[in-house]
């Protein structure tokens, strides 16, 4: 089943990060008449060419559904849709399969966990601790859940340069603590937060940890043992794959205990009327006919990445942030929005006197694909009193070429706003 | 840069750096929110109305310059006008920003520099957003209008 773990693991890591470019057709397309500069992979990554074949074969000739079936492409839909699980485990280190379950996305996991462990680990006067820079996703789910049991929701502060107030977080984290979630990397900001050190202490206080690892999946190499999580939640269609297929990681002690949040086919081993006996782990938190192209491809994208040299690549990325940041901030009335020390290469900013959906218009008749608005992370732009922010993010495949051509874009902003 | 160029008009550029009736009517007799939660853009609109026509117009908000000319271009052209041919606006503007096909009725005026909109459908929305807050306003809407 891991045949192609061992291929992929066996050749020798890819050190040369802008070799990789050629390997996602998107990027070679046109945009308005200029090559495009694909700089909104913090809301959807390309995928290389291998995740697009991957689930094209997928869907030719291995088409059918999974689990119970007896015939031949049964079969190999099974053994695609269970092996894509083998590679992210081995990909993030999990202990088991069981610990893997496949979803629709980092929204969808975050709600398994809120809604089948959520209510039967708060009740009224305890207290669910997230941060300032969360995510909506990771913010709504809780605040829900709190507002139902009567919990409360206690939200980090976090500083004028974009990190989380470590000190508060001491203060806040208490015995009335339940739950502590987190995001890993701020997909507003860019703030890699000291993840290992938070999920430390919040185990020491006795409460179970969540992260939002969406934006750490393309940019790290994770290791949910290292890490000591409870949950770990992330997205394919950030990290390479395609979009409707996600990952919650659990520790098995903990999704042993939990309840199935929805109901329905391949999560029982037997109905009748008066009573359902659930399936094992994972199977249990997967209802329904599962996304198994979509975990095809999350699969080829793990392998994809697991060839990487991930030190070479935080070195480019960071290389061309640092480039990035020095280039964005010579603009005129630019300010950058998230100056934390530990940065992924996220560059989110205002321009003085130009509303940040024109700035993503007008880049966008160059070529450049810039992200403009919220960022759904609503208490990210109160936090910096701003609207908007345009922000710019780079992945793998970005070089300084796009850069240029960024700045390109936003000089004619400036000048046609002058 | 032509199409940026139809879209960001010296008109609309203007009214973004100058908006017209920018403010609050005090006694007013009608006051809507408006959101487009795609892009976080506010704007309140003011109207005070004297039987059937709009005696005066006033707004606040921020949003981008799409957003914040049409606002300023609306007010400036029904302030004076009767209720029924700002109600006729609004169809003819919103025909304007969604219809490719047709020239603008010179009736609109000034309001034509809006038709380069319609080349991005992304910011029909930020366009139409203060057309949509004066139609609930005068249809006698008193709940917050969102453009989506
Ligand atoms: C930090 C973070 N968390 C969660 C999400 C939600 O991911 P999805 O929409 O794939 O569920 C995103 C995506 O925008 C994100 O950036």
């Amino acid at each position: 089943m891991s045949a192609a773990v061992k291929t992929s693991a066996a050749l020798a890591p890819i050190t040369d990060i802008a070799s990789l470019r050629g390997d996602f057709p998107a990027l070679r397309q046109r945009v308005h008449g200029h090559p495009l500069a694909y700089l909104d992979s913090a809301a959807s990554s390309q995928c290389p060419q291998a995740v697009i074949d991957a689930i094209a074969r997928q869907q030719s000739l291995d088409h059918a559904n999974v689990h119970r079936g007896v015939h031949q492409l049964s079969e190999r839909a099974t053994l695609a849709y269970e092996s894509a699980r083998e590679r992210v485990r081995d990909y993030i280190n999990a202990a088991s399969e069981h610990e893997i379950v496949f979803t629709r996305g980092t929204t969808e996991s975050i709600n398994l966990v809120c809604s089948s462990l959520g209510g039967r680990l708060l009740s009224s006067g305890d207290e669910v601790l997230i941060t300032w820079m969360e995510h909506h996703s990771n913010i709504v789910p809780w605040q829900m859940l709190c507002e139902h049991v009567g919990a409360r929701l206690v939200p980090v502060p976090i500083t004028d340069a974009g990190e989380l107030d470590l000190e508060a977080f001491d203060r806040l984290l208490t015995d009335r603590t339940r739950i502590v979630a987190f995001v890993h990397v701020s997909n507003a900001l860019g703030t890699v937060n000291p993840a290992r050190e938070l999920i430390a202490k919040a185990h020491a206080a006795g409460a179970v940890v969540v992260v939002d690892g969406a934006q750490a999946m393309p940019h790290k190499r994770i290791d949910v043992r290292d890490l000591d999580c409870d949950f770990y939640a992330f997205s394919g269609h950030k990290m390479f794959g395609p979009t409707g297929i996600g990952v919650l990681y659990g520790k098995e002690r903990l999704l042993d205990t939990m309840p199935p949040w929805q109901g329905g086919g391949e999560m029982i081993l037997t109905v009748d009327f008066d009573r359902t006996t659930f399936n094992a782990l994972p199977y249990k938190f997967e209802a329904g006919t599962p996304n198994i192209a979509g975990a095809v491809g999350l699969g080829a994208a793990v392998d994809y990445l697991s060839r990487i040299d991930f030190p070479a690549l935080e070195a480019h990325e960071s290389a061309l942030l640092e480039h990035a940041t020095e280039r964005v901030a010579e603009i005129d009335g630019v300010r950058i929005v998230g100056t934390a020390a530990e940065k992924a290469s996220v560059l989110s900013f205002v321009i003085d006197g130009i509303h940040a959906h024109d700035v993503g218009t007008i880049v966008d008749g160059a070529g450049v694909a810039v992200r403009t608005g919220h960022h759904c992370a609503m208490p990210v732009m109160d936090r910096f009193g701003v609207p908007a922010t345009a922000r710019a993010s780079f992945a793998l495949y970005n070089n300084e070429d796009d850069v240029d051509q960024l700045i390109v874009g936003l000089r004619q902003a400036v000048e046609l706003f002058r | 840069m032509n199409e940026l160029q139809e879209l960001y008009r010296e008109v609309i550029l203007d009214h973004n750096r100058q908006p017209r009736n920018f403010g609050e009517i005090d006694d007013a007799d009608r006051v809507i929110d408006g959101v487009n939660p795609l892009c976080g853009d506010r704007m309140t609109l003011y109207l005070k109305l004297d039987g059937k026509t709009v005696e005066d117009v006033r707004f606040r908000g921020s949003g981008c310059a799409i957003s914040v000319a049409s606002s300023s271009l609306m007010t400036e052209r029904i302030k004076g006008a009767s209720i029924d041919e700002t109600m006729g606006l609004f169809e003819m503007v919103h025909e304007m920003l969604t219809n490719d096909a047709d020239e603008p009725p010179d009736e609109l005026e000034k309001l034509v520099a809006l038709a380069g909109v319609r080349e991005y459908p992304s910011r029909v929305k930020c366009a139409s957003l203060a057309w949509h807050a004066l139609r609930a306003a005068l249809t006698g809407a008193d709940h917050e209008v969102s453009t989506e």
